[in-house]
């Protein structure tokens, strides 16, 4: 999946204030109303319906009309969190999010200063070189980078010598290789964004720094990024959305969440739940507890944007 | 200064080659001939390109109809979310009402939803539908189009929004003294200047479309012929042995669409971003 970009980023805003004088009160609304017609029954009836699944007792039983459907109040809650299993899924999940947000954040970042200074031509080549990685369908780089590691013909393995090594055994190196794969698809966009806010400092600001001696490391740490908080933080926090939903990668490089399911996040967790051992209402229990914990971050991120001065 | 020139420079053009370089072998071991793929001694490079694994790919298992369906879907969804965000980012740009925050609130609030999550309520929604509505229902592409159009349209009356907001208000008002009505205004003023707008995000539906994996996998259940490219990509992958030149050339055609929509919008893309600075 491409990364989708900074959303309220895109775009040239011009915050011109809407006029309240136009005629036609209604219209607006007329407007709306294929948006509405799409989104209502196809976003937010779902979303209901997946708190509403998560209180019943759903499984292949009552699917197929077998028993009836029976209403277990917070059941599969009580289930889920006496559950080992899914506290052990959880904290990989942080564990895994809070790493991959933490390398992109520094290769981005790094590579957008390294823009910033390099010449005409490599600056080009990062560009280009970054942005089909970018684009590369998640689905695309995923089987790029097992073949890359495969046992026996992956080249990494050839290079390094190791003869028929399994990188996708053990848990934590196959998290490595899918990590490495989620950081090369998304590092591109906080180069990308970052070096387009850097290029927004005036010039004077940093020759002012160089004038006064601070060195490359202090301009970056005592100027570019004060200057750039609001940014950075809509970035990390896009990166920590983002991060925390990873889905096709490790679906696809450990075909469904490797062994015993050792390999899954709390996204594949749900997945694999609902349709793989068709717990239809436990699946959805677990799909509102990551919903909420996604939209907590979301109110910090919609806090952030009103700091950048975005206005709605 | 000059030594921080070169070190930067040196940085860029390693970087641009790690990153670059698992496209470069995707594209590489399509074009290898079987036997130096099965080789031990792999070489970065091919004396012998052959087109055995594309001709393999597009001649079995249905995978040119496959193509076809992703590239249908795709469009489809292109087509019909452009037009809506056009009309839903005109009514949030141009329009006061109640409510107006609180629904842009919730087109941002859609963004983070884990579609993912989603697809357990959808599964049996688009069920239901499938006995109303035959087209719709399960195994159909009818069902994607659907649920791609709900979830690329957030982001994309998001991103609409920007370039209305760009266009001069003060042209439709001239429109309009000039006795202008208020959908000629809409189609034949408002709607060609925000062109390049929706081509942009347009290709950002697209790439939503195209690049999915999780509803082609769980819609598409029996229908062998409504299959869409992600889920025809794992046919390669066997239990006894992968057929990598196999993979690596679907991963190459479903991969070549993408990258020319991305590099076509790329500059709007990093306009926009400096765009959103400056302000």
């Amino acid at each position: 999946m491409t990364h989708t970009p900074a959303a309220p980023l895109a775009g040239r805003v011009r915050h011109a204030r809407p006029r309240a004088t136009r005629r036609g009160r209604g219209r607006p609304l007329l407007y709306l109303l294929p948006a509405a017609a799409v989104l209502v029954p196809l976003f937010g009836y779902p979303i209901y319906m997946l708190g509403l699944l998560s209180v019943f007792d759903y499984r292949q039983a009552q699917v197929s009309g077998g028993e009836p459907t029976r209403f277990i109040g917070l059941g599969n809650y009580a289930t889920l969190f006496g559950d080992e299993r899914f506290w052990s899924i959880l904290l990989q999940t942080l564990v895994f999010a809070v790493a991959l947000v933490v390398v992109t954040l520094a290769v981005g970042a790094t590579l957008a200063v390294v823009l910033t200074r390099a010449g005409r031509w490599p600056r080009l080549l990062l560009s280009l070189a970054a942005m089909a990685a970018w684009a590369a369908p998640a689905m695309t780089g995923s089987t790029v980078w097992m073949f890359l590691f495969d046992a026996d013909l992956g080249l990494v393995n050839q290079v390094l010598g190791l003869d028929g090594f399994n990188w996708f055994y053990d848990k934590w190196v196959a998290f490595g290789v899918i990590g490495a794969t989620v950081v090369w698809h998304s590092f591109p966009l906080v180069m990308v964004t970052l070096y387009a806010g850097i290029q927004a400092i005036p010039h004077s600001v940093r020759e002012a720094a160089w004038l006064d001696g601070a060195s490359e490391w202090q301009s970056f740490w005592r100027i570019i990024l004060p200057i750039l908080r609001p940014l950075v933080t809509i970035v990390v926090i896009q990166s920590i959305i983002w991060d925390f939903k990873i889905f096709t990668q490790i679906y696809v490089m450990t075909n469904g969440g490797g062994i015993a399911l050792q390999n899954s996040v709390l996204n594949v967790y749900a997945y694999q739940t609902a349709f793989g051992s068709s717990e239809y209402g436990l699946g959805s229990a677990i799909g509102v507890v990551m919903t909420l914990i996604l939209l907590v971050i979301t109110m910090f991120y919609i806090r952030a944007l009103y700091r950048t001065g975005e206005r709605l | 200064m000059k030594r921080a020139r070169l070190a930067a420079n040196t940085v860029a053009i390693v970087a641009a080659v790690v990153t670059f370089f698992p496209i470069y072998w995707m594209a590489l071991s399509a074009l290898k001939p079987a036997g130096e793929i099965q080789s031990l001694q792999v070489r970065p490079w091919t004396l012998a390109p052959t087109l055995e694994h594309f001709e393999r790919v597009l001649g079995g298992e249905n995978f040119a109809r496959y193509l076809l369906n992703s590239l249908m879907v795709a469009l489809a969804v292109v087509a019909l979310s452009a037009l809506v965000a056009f009309l839903a980012a005109v009514a949030v740009t141009r329009f006061t009402f109640r409510f107006r925050t609180t629904v842009l609130i919730m087109f941002l609030v859609a963004q983070m939803v884990p579609v993912e999550a989603l697809t357990i309520p959808l599964f049996f929604l688009v069920r239901d539908i499938g006995t109303a509505v035959p087209g719709v229902g399960l195994n159909t592409l009818g069902s994607l189009v659907l649920v791609h159009l709900a979830f690329s349209l957030p982001f994309a009356i998001w991103m609409m929004r920007g370039f209305v907001a760009a266009v001069p208000e003060a042209l439709e008002e001239a429109a309009m003294i000039d006795g202008a009505s208020r959908p000629v205004v809409l189609w034949r003023i408002l709607f060609p200047l925000v062109a390049p707008g929706l081509i942009a995000t347009g290709v950002f539906s697209f790439i939503t479309a195209w690049n999915d994996f999780i509803f082609a996998r769980t819609f598409i259940i029996s229908a062998k012929d409504n299959q869409t490219l992600p889920a025809a990509l794992l046919v390669f992958f066997k239990p006894d042995e992968n057929d990598w030149g196999g993979i690596m050339a679907a991963s190459t055609l479903m991969t070549i669409p993408v990258l020319i929509f991305f590099v076509a919008v790329q500059r709007r893309l990093v306009a926009g971003l400096g765009g959103a600075v400056k302000d």
